[in-house]
């Protein structure tokens, strides 16, 4: 999902007898499902680790539309350049709505800007990588789109209201994202032999880092414990990517392109996708700051903020001037 | 750096009819804009025909602290429901 290796601060869970009385009530509401509001008591542990996750995924919505805006000026029609904007207007919407969920856990709104932009918050690995050709725009509608739905299906119902109802409202949305890339896909497949090879190299270069997204295996994972008690996990990150692969392949299949993956297989036992492991140092490494892009879309996102920056104080220049001339009249 | 521009609230009624309804909050210098931001953030598919924002700064909320007090006197008060009159099967239209 957007959200990879959430710190929690909290290495064990505690025991009923471990938590304090307002804890353990606490607890018991997000057992029953009853939604934590904004001006509900919560523990400290709790807000933080939200304010991580939710800032994160907002990070994420705003990255993202960095490899997407590469595209733009040379989308292949004017139909497919309407509708990528119409996309990427939409991931600025997913953002400052998720943003807005994070303000009411008491950060502000630039305190959130500043850490993305000082490198301290994280946003997903995946917008790490380059969009090296048109067949990129469908491959990240279908397969990174795809992805982040099936992360934030789950979270509609996570236990922190604000957040839910974000989620509910993107959901809404991505599903036009995922079509759209599909869309790209179909064509480009149905095409001549390059731009169906075109769209066999975008699959190929993006589908690891689309498994990737949904995070380290359960086995690494070390703060998922006390997100899922929480309720702010609710499946874990490797049934999560199971699905993923159980809903592509055969997406794949109809594109009648090649598997990204030797290993994949039916396992008719499971019931599932066999699939190859993950390169997990490539994870790790771009997570840490070293993939292709994290210095460039770092740099372009600072130097849009910055370059905007004169806009912002006209705006509010004017607006001081308009309450000014109020007072005055 | 400036100042962070204040917080509104934004409520969409969705169509004619119906009430408004709260969808989000967004940050914005004034009014204007705010009615501005709105619209691109709140109503980019046809959700609504009228758009209000109201200052966060300027809402008064019940505290969470104050259900009991505030709500517990509709609790006791069962009679106002129609179902707490049961009615015979014969008798109709009431």
């Amino acid at each position: 999902m957007y959200a990879q290796l959430v710190e929690t601060g909290l290495s064990k869970l505690k025991t009923a007898e471990e938590l304090s009385d307002a804890e353990r009530a606490f607890q018991e509401r997000i057992d029953a499902g009853i939604r934590i509001e904004a001006k509900d008591w919560m523990p400290d542990a709790y807000r933080k680790t939200l304010i991580r996750q939710i800032s994160q995924h907002a990070h994420s919505e705003i990255v993202g539309q960095l490899p997407e805006g590469n595209w733009v000026t040379r989308a292949p029609t004017l139909k497919r350049k309407a509708i990528l904007l119409a996309k990427i207007q939409d991931e600025a919407g997913h953002g400052l709505y998720l943003y807005s969920a994070a303000e009411t856990l008491g950060v502000s709104r630039d305190e959130l800007l500043a850490d993305l932009h000082s490198g301290k918050a994280k946003y997903s690995s995946i917008f790490n990588y380059p969009t090296l050709s048109w067949a990129d725009m469908g491959a990240i509608g279908w397969l990174v789109d795809g992805s982040a739905i099936i992360n934030q299906i789950p979270l509609c119902r996570c236990s922190y209201g604000p957040y839910s109802r974000a989620m509910i409202r993107v959901c809404k949305e991505e599903s036009f994202h995922a079509r759209q890339g599909y869309d790209i896909m179909m064509t480009l497949c149905r095409g001549t032999a390059e731009q169906k090879a075109m769209a066999q190299d975008a699959l190929n270069r993006y589908w690891w880092p689309a498994l990737m997204m949904f995070g380290p295996s359960d086995a690494a994972s070390v703060n998922s414990a006390q997100s899922a008690q929480w309720r702010i996990k609710l499946f874990s990150n490797d049934e999560l990517r199971q699905r993923m692969v159980d809903q592509t392949v055969p997406q794949i299949e109809y594109l009648g392109l090649e598997l990204p993956d030797p290993a994949i297989k039916w396992n008719g036992e499971r019931g599932h996708y066999d699939f190859g492991e993950i390169n997990w140092d490539e994870f790790y490494q771009v997570l840490k700051g070293n993939g292709p892009c994290n210095r460039e879309r770092l740099r372009t996102r600072v130097k849009a903020y910055d370059d905007g920056a004169w806009f912002r104080d006209a705006l509010l220049a004017h607006a001081d001037k308009q309450q000014e001339n109020k007072k005055s009249a | 750096m400036s100042k962070e521009w204040p917080l509104w609230e934004v409520f969409i009624r969705s169509q004619h009819g119906l009430a408004h309804k709260h969808v989000g909050s967004l940050h914005a210098p004034d009014a204007e804009m705010a009615i501005n931001h709105a619209r691109d953030v709140y109503t980019r598919r046809n959700e609504g025909v009228s758009i209000w924002v109201a200052r966060a700064g300027d809402i008064f909320a019940s505290s969470p602290g104050d259900k009991e007090a505030l709500f517990e006197p509709s609790n006791s008060k069962v009679y106002r429901h129609p179902t707490f009159f049961p009615m015979p099967d014969e008798v109709k239209n009431l």
